[in-house]
């Protein structure tokens, strides 16, 4: 999407955000959409996350994991992991930077093209998901991922949180916390990272110009992970 | 059972359903099975009335439930009537927090009519936290029987 476009549809967007909600604090309510309206292409959400204020810890990879139930078996190779850590290190210098990593909400997504069965998906709003209901469990979707931001939940699944349901045999990754973005909240990862972190992390609607996320993108250097797979991620780093 | 004690047990039932209101607080309608015939435990222990009326979510909730998955998997749509989490908040049998069990609500129905599925492999059959506050206490007796 080139930035034009994107203004162009920013503009609707703002003007139905103030229309819906006048004075909502744009952090934590960033538009109201009632239960039953559908999502639609005016938002695009997405988080913008500066890795020079990235702290030396895990709250959001603590807290994501928490509000969505993923546990695992101490099985680091198998266990399921919505959003990790990584660690950059410049050999010359040996300066290190860390920066959380998960699924990039691709605008193109590699993983929709390549699942058989149409249960990886992106919906209307940008958020990249698996319908579990559909999915059989193939994992193409994670071969295709440039990110390895899937996981194949490889055991029976118990105590599963009412909101994230989980099951054996089929891929998962992160939602966005599309339960938690449907009634207005921020995701875990940002809440936690803004709470007990570095407040690192800035979520919200690529598409409207009155957002934080798109102020910052549009006055302050930002890129994309992989950018030569133009896949326009939703997810975008600073400092990086 | 004697052709005696049986006459008795039926007009006792019949007496029962006749005199809902008296009988209420203690869910005179739980059947218990007649003979060697079984049937599903039906305990309802909360709200007043279902999301649609009672032959027609009986008949049909499973349309209701999967028309509902689809619109908010795919569209976002989280009304809360046909929703599964929300069947799950009322039904849960606030002793054992689940809708499963051999007299859970879903599944003592489904297991008396043969009825496999596999949505509780992911889906919670426990009732959520937030709303409502008091879902584990069973302190909601129903004001109307069953
Ligand atoms: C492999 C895991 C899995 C299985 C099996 C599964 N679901 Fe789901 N279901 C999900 C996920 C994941 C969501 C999305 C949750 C969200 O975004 O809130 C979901 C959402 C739903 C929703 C919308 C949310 C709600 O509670 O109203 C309904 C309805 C639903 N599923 C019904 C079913 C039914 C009926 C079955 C069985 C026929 C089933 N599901 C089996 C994973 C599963
Ligand atoms: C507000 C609480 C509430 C919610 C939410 C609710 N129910 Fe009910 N349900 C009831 C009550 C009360 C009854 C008993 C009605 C009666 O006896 O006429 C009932 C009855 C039923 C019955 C008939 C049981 C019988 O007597 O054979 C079924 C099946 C059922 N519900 C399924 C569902 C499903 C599926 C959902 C979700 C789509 C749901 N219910 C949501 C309260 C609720
Ligand atoms: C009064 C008995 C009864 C109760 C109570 C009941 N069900 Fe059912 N349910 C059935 C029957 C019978 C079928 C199968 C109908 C058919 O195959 O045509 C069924 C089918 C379903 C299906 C479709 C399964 C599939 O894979 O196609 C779903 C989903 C479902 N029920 C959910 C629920 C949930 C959730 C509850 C508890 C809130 C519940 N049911 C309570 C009788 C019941």
């Amino acid at each position: 999407m080139s930035l034009d476009r994107r203004q162009f549809l920013g503009l609707g967007a703002a003007a139905a955000g103030v229309a819906l909600a006048p004075g909502l604090h744009l952090i934590d309510l960033v538009q109201a959409r009632s239960p039953e309206d559908k999502v639609n292409a005016l938002t695009r959400w997405g988080l913008l996350i500066d890795t020079v204020k990235c702290a030396d810890c895990e709250a959001c990879v603590t807290a994501c994991h928490e509000e969505n139930g993923v546990t695992g078996h101490n099985r680091p190779a198998t266990d399921a992991q919505w959003i990790r850590k990584v660690g950059l290190r410049d050999k010359r210098t040996g300066h290190v930077q860390t920066l959380p990593l998960m699924c990039q909400h691709c605008e193109s997504p590699p993983c929709v093209d390549v699942c058989p069965t149409g249960a990886s998906f992106k919906r209307a709003d940008g958020i990249v998901l698996v319908d579990k209901h559909i999915c059989i469990g193939c994992r193409y979707c994670m071969m295709a991922c440039p990110y390895k931001a899937r996981s194949f939940i490889h055991e029976a699944v118990t105590d599963q949180k009412p909101d994230v349901p989980r099951g054996k045999g089929t891929v998962e990754s992160c939602t966005l916390c599309v339960h938690r973005v449907d009634r207005g909240q921020i995701p875990a990862c940002v809440e936690a990272c803004t709470k007990d972190g570095g407040q690192a992390m800035v979520f919200g609607d690529l598409n409207d110009r009155d957002s934080e996320i798109h102020k910052r993108l549009r006055s302050e250097p930002s890129s994309q992970i992989r950018p030569d797979l133009a896949l326009n991620t939703g997810v975008r780093y600073q400092g990086l | 059972m004697s052709e005696m004690k049986r006459r008795v047990f039926v007009l006792c039932a019949m007496l029962a359903v006749a005199g809902g209101s008296l009988f209420a607080p203690v869910h005179a309608a739980d059947p218990k099975p007649v003979g060697r015939v079984p049937s599903p435990t039906v305990k309802i222990e909360k709200g007043e009335k279902c999301v649609e009326p009672t032959d027609v979510i009986r008949r049909d909730h499973m349309k209701f439930i999967l028309h509902q998955r689809d619109e908010t998997m795919h569209r976002g749509i989280r009304t809360t009537k046909h929703s599964l989490k929300n069947c799950i908040d009322c039904h849960a049998d606030p002793k054992t927090n689940s809708v499963l069990g051999k007299d859970g609500f879903c599944e003592s129905c489904h297991r008396y009519a043969a009825v496999s599925m596999d949505c509780f492999e992911c889906h919670s059959p426990a009732p959520r936290k937030q709303t409502g506050g008091a879902n584990t206490s069973a302190a909601h007796a129903p004001g109307s029987a069953p």
